[in-house]
């Protein structure tokens, strides 16, 4: 084939990073709000009715919303397999919790008011909490190691290799940085969700949700700000110090790479990212005022602008770098040494360019279909079919 | 690297692999019933058919978010368990599950929630075709991983790279129309399509038994009976098509189902029963059906097939080649930049048969230092144990031609003998339930563990594909799912039957008032049935 040559690897594996960005911001944006949902489902509703009308909120979206998480695992392995391999082989144990708190949720859902008894449901809510809670904490934490360096290595015929113990290898990413990041990511996550709860519920859950959006919402802004501030001064970076060769062969030894004193000089190369954080910045703080107003669509759209900016910094904050090492740097990630070949990126993207506004397009009709409040009269009345 | 974490991580993916497939095959037939049973709503307008509907599809719900739990599992597990296979194949093997994200789960997922939640919030038509999109939606998901699962068995379109050390694709197109694939996905869809008949069938038939919604299971027998038919005899004509590709591309395991030690002349029996004892590579008691496998094999009366001893001597001088392969490649790599011509040469002569070398790795460290005693060893492991596969082949193939019988038996009695059905054959029904998930399990058994000991057939060996974990992390994970699994397990049985006790929700009004409307133009050939209670719409002869 020929026709693949049309768009230069180097490009391709650029559109494949950006894409990857879409991908994360995707899932935090959909998903994003489910988990913020199930996590805040205990504070929000004191009776059964208050807690059904908060998850039919998500009720009948969160399936399609969570195949954002999905498709990310399997456009990662499409298009960065060495990243797929590295990553959550060496992110195990968490990954496997991770796993399990993906396992309850669905069925939390489904389940839960299929019988009437209260331990049942008391059961399953604190699984939809857990569901929700546990994977926004852990993707923080994941996002913190990224950062601060992964202990791996690669052998000679590229074999993935992971220092220390099963102990040090868990307890290892619990590290005061990465537990910063997960709270800023908890936090996150719990506010879009209190915007969502904030235009979709009245009432109780309603006005809960906006009291405690606030405080999560400048939770998140602190944490950011401060986890901004730790990189500046206690977390080394990494840079590419032989050639950069953007076309060459995926093969992350090949290139020769080491530590500086500060990711934070990206922003001396290439100022305009910083449009990232003030995106953060901003669509957090317009959010938060949006939960003390009455504003509700304008809230929740601030809080995704705020989703879109804090997770563009760390991949803007990073590049090229994707998956760093600390005990070994060469063997690091790059966009330029760890993607697909140049026909496989080519034929994923055509794919993605088919189906992508597809999607786009029949999920905003289904969110069109579902417009509108749930109220308790919804979730008395039809008490036998929802959730 | 230990063994133990070979076989640990292969336990692991055999068990959540094999419980992933104990939802899958009800979705996918499930889904396309419910469509089938809308549409006829959609057509008529009769209320029944709407109850029908919806007693079904929330049947199909409880069964489907499981898939949906423990599909999730799958998606990260070669991340996870197999870290070296995704580096190693990751260029070809990643592409059709992201395909399978963006072309498939999207669908299903998306509009599985309006399917629910979305009764009177759209038309009716609008409706039924949500209800279709879900079930389109579920079939191309297995077309996609079908493709993936297919490649591993017979990897096309694809060439060893030296300078990444790994597969990449070399043509989209023969990974997508791999003969393998494409019969692997017939075959597997219609084994779902079978399963959801045998359910349908068997749940109504015990609302026969118990005189309970008549109606309902009446008319859901018919449209079983009718789909069952059609797919039972599709899975097994298609699931001659698997074991033909399997002549050409995997002809160990071919030989291994078929206890096949030695080369029969062309055209070769078919082995009825008996039993295969590796050690001394003969089927005791053998029961033969003179020429059977040869035409179904090759379809031809003289093209013969090989048996495994053959194929093992071949396999050794793969082996041998492997090695010169493995040395070329390593002459390139230490030349980076101005590798030698003859090395070239000598691994393009020899690159196909590379996968072979790493068969040796699991005795020597560099396969070249290899002895003719390991070589031998390891040609002897290209064998897989012959007797498990042997009898799960036949366990399939004897409950396919079993289900055929069934649909016919259920078809006639449903369209010439006015829906009487003799009490036997309703308990038969009921009681036949579980084997088709049986049979699904057993074909997986023969498509995976035939495979052994490649994950990807002559190119990767399991022994390799592994991540660098211990057995601890393994043992930690297995037993989580092991506990989360059997849980779920249990509350989703007790869900299922629950529901199945509770019944349709009727509307007892509705009905009536739509029978009313109606009775001018009601027949029916049916005689009163024993029990038939509730708000019947049968009326009276
Ligand atoms: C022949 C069919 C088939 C096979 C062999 C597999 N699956 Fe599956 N899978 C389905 C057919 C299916 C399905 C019928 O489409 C499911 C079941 C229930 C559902 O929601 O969709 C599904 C669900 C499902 C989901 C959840 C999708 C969602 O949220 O809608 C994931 C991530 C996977 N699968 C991934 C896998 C992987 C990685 C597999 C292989 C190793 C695999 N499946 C084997
Ligand atoms: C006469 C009947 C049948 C024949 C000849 C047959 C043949 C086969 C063969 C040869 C394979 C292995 C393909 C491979 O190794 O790649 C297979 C696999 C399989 N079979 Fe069957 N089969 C039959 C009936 C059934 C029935 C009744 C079911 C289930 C209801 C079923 C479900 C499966 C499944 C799920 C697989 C694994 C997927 C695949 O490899 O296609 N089969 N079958
Ligand atoms: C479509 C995707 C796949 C499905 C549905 C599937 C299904 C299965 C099933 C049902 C088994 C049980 C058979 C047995 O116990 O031997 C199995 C075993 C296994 N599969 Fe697959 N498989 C798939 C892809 C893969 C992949 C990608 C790998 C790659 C690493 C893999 C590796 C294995 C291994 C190592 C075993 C254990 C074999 C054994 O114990 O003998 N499979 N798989």
């Amino acid at each position: 084939m020929i026709l693949h040559e049309l768009i230069s690897y180097d490009v391709l594996r650029v559109i494949w990073w950006a894409l990857l960005g879409v991908l994360l911001i995707g899932f935090a944006l959909t998903d994003g709000f489910d988990m913020g949902v199930g996590a805040l489902l205990p504070f929000v509703g004191k009776t059964d009715t208050e807690r059904r009308m908060a998850i039919n909120t998500v009720g009948p979206v969160w399936e399609g919303n969570q195949v954002w998480f999905i498709l990310g695992g399997g456009a990662i392995f499409a298009a960065w397999p060495p990243l797929y391999a590295v990553s959550f082989s060496g992110f195990y144990l968490a990954m496997f919790v991770v796993l399990a708190a993906f396992i309850v949720r669905p069925v939390a859902f489904k389940y839960r008011s299929k019988r009437a008894s209260a331990t049942w449901r008391s059961s399953w809510d604190w699984a939809l909490f857990v569901g929700g809670a546990v994977p926004a904490l852990i993707f923080g934490v994941a996002v913190g190691n990224v950062l601060q360096g992964v202990p791996f290595h690669l052998t000679e015929t590229l074999y993935p290799m992971y220092d220390g113990g099963v102990a040090a290898k868990f307890f290892g990413l619990l590290n005061p940085f990465a537990l910063l990041t997960g709270v800023v990511s908890l936090a996150m996550l719990l506010t879009h969700g209190a915007a969502w709860l904030a235009l979709k519920t009245e009432g109780n859950v309603a006005r809960r949700a906006r009291n405690i959006g606030t405080v999560t919402g400048l939770v998140t802004i602190v944490g950011f700000a401060a986890a901004g501030l730790w990189m500046a001064v206690g977390i080394p970076g990494y840079e590419m110090v032989s050639e950069v060769v953007a076309n060459g062969p995926s093969n992350p030894l090949y290139s020769e790479v080491a530590r500086t004193d500060s990711w934070l000089s990206a922003y001396t190369d290439r100022p305009w990212i910083v449009i990232a954080p003030i995106f953060g910045f901003l669509g957090s703080a317009m959010a938060v005022r949006g939960l003390r107003s009455t504003s509700e669509v304008g809230t929740l759209l601030w809080s995704k602008l705020g989703i879109f900016g804090m997770i563009s910094t760390v991949g803007l904050t990073m590049f090229p770098f994707i998956l760093p090492s600390t005990v070994d740097p060469n063997s690091s990630l790059t966009v330029w040494d760890s993607s697909s070949s140049h026909l496989t990126l080519f034929i994923m993207l055509i794919v993605t360019l088919i189906f992508m506004p597809l999607i786009l397009a029949y999920t905003a009709w289904v969110y069109k279909v579902l417009w509108g409040k749930v109220t308790e009269a919804d979730v008395t009345a039809n008490s036998d079919t929802v959730y | 690297m230990e063994l133990d974490v070979v076989e640990l991580s292969r336990l692991q993916f055999a068990m959540t692999a094999m419980y992933h497939f104990l939802f899958v095959p009800l979705t996918l037939g499930l889904s396309i019933i419910v469509a089938i049973m809308e549409t006829v709503y959609v057509m008529t307008n009769r209320p029944i058919w709407r109850q029908m509907t919806k007693f079904w599809a929330t049947l199909f719900g409880i069964n489907f978010v499981l898939g949906v739990a423990t599909g999730i599992t799958m998606e990260f597990q070669f991340g996870m368990n197999w870290s070296y296979y995704s580096h190693y194949v990751g260029d070809i093997f990643g592409a059709p599950l992201a395909i399978e994200g963006l072309m498939a789960f999207f669908l299903e997922a998306t509009f599985v929630g309006l399917m629910f939640f979305g009764w009177d919030k759209m038309s009716k038509v609008a409706h039924a075709i949500v209800t279709w999109l879900v079930a389109i939606g579920s079939n191309f998901s297995a077309l996609w991983i079908l493709i993936a699962n297919g490649w591993m068995q017979n990897p096309v379109g694809a060439e060893f790279n030296p300078v990444t050390m790994r597969m990449e694709m070399t043509s989209f197109f023969e990974v997508l129309f791999n003969e393998v694939a494409q019969a692997k996905f017939v075959h597997t869809v219609s084994a779902g399509y079978v399963t959801a008949a045998v359910f349908v069938l068997g749940v109504s038939s015990w609302y026969m038994l118990k005189g309970r919604h008549i109606e309902l299971a009446r008319r859901s027998i018919a449209v079983a009976a009718s789909f069952g038919l059609a797919s039972a005899f599709s899975v097994v004509i298609l699931g001659d098509e698997s074991g033909y590709s399997a002549t050409h591309s995997q002809q160990m395991k071919l030989a291994a189902i078929e206890a096949m030690w030695h080369t029969e002349e062309a055209p070769a029996p078919f082995t009825l029963f008996g039993f295969p004892d590796q050690e001394d590579r003969e089927t005791h008691y053998a029961v033969h059906i003179p020429w059977a496998m040869g035409l179904i094999g090759t379809r031809s009366l003289d093209d013969e097939i090989p048996g495994i001893n053959d194929l093992e001597a071949r396999a050794e001088d793969r082996i041998r080649s492997g090695i010169v392969a493995y040395d070329a490649l390593q002459t390139i790599r230490a030349n980076r930049d101005t590798p030698p011509e003859a090395a070239v040469l000598s691994f393009e002569e020899h690159s196909a048969d590379l996968g072979f070398a790493f068969l040796l790795l699991r005795y020597v460290d560099d396969p070249r230092e290899a002895t003719d005693a390991q070589i031998t060893q390891a040609a002897e492991d290209t064998i897989p144990t012959v007797w498990p596969l042997f009898w799960a082949f036949r366990i399939m193939v004897g409950l396919g031609f079993a289900f055929i019988g069934m649909m016919l038996y259920f078809f006639y009695r449903a369209s010439f003998r006015g829906m009487q059905f003799p009490r036997w054959a309703l308990r038969a029904a009921v009681i036949v339930i579980p084997t088709p998930w049986i049979a699904a399990e057993m074909g997986w058994f023969v498509a995976e563990f035939g495979r052994q000991p490649w994950t990807v057939d002559g190119v990767l060996p399991t022994a390799l594909s592994v991540s660098h974990l211990g057995a601890t992390e393994l043992l930690l994970t297995l037993a989580g799912f092991v506990t989360f699994y059997s849980v779920l397990f249990i509350i989703e049985m007790g869900l299922m039957v629950k529901y199945i006790r509770k019944g349709p929700y009727l509307d007892v009004e509705e009905t009536e008032a739509w029978t009313a409307r109606h009775e001018h133009r009601l027949r029916t050939h049916d005689g009163n049935v024993p029990g038939a209670s509730g708000p019947s719409t049968t009326p009276a002869e």
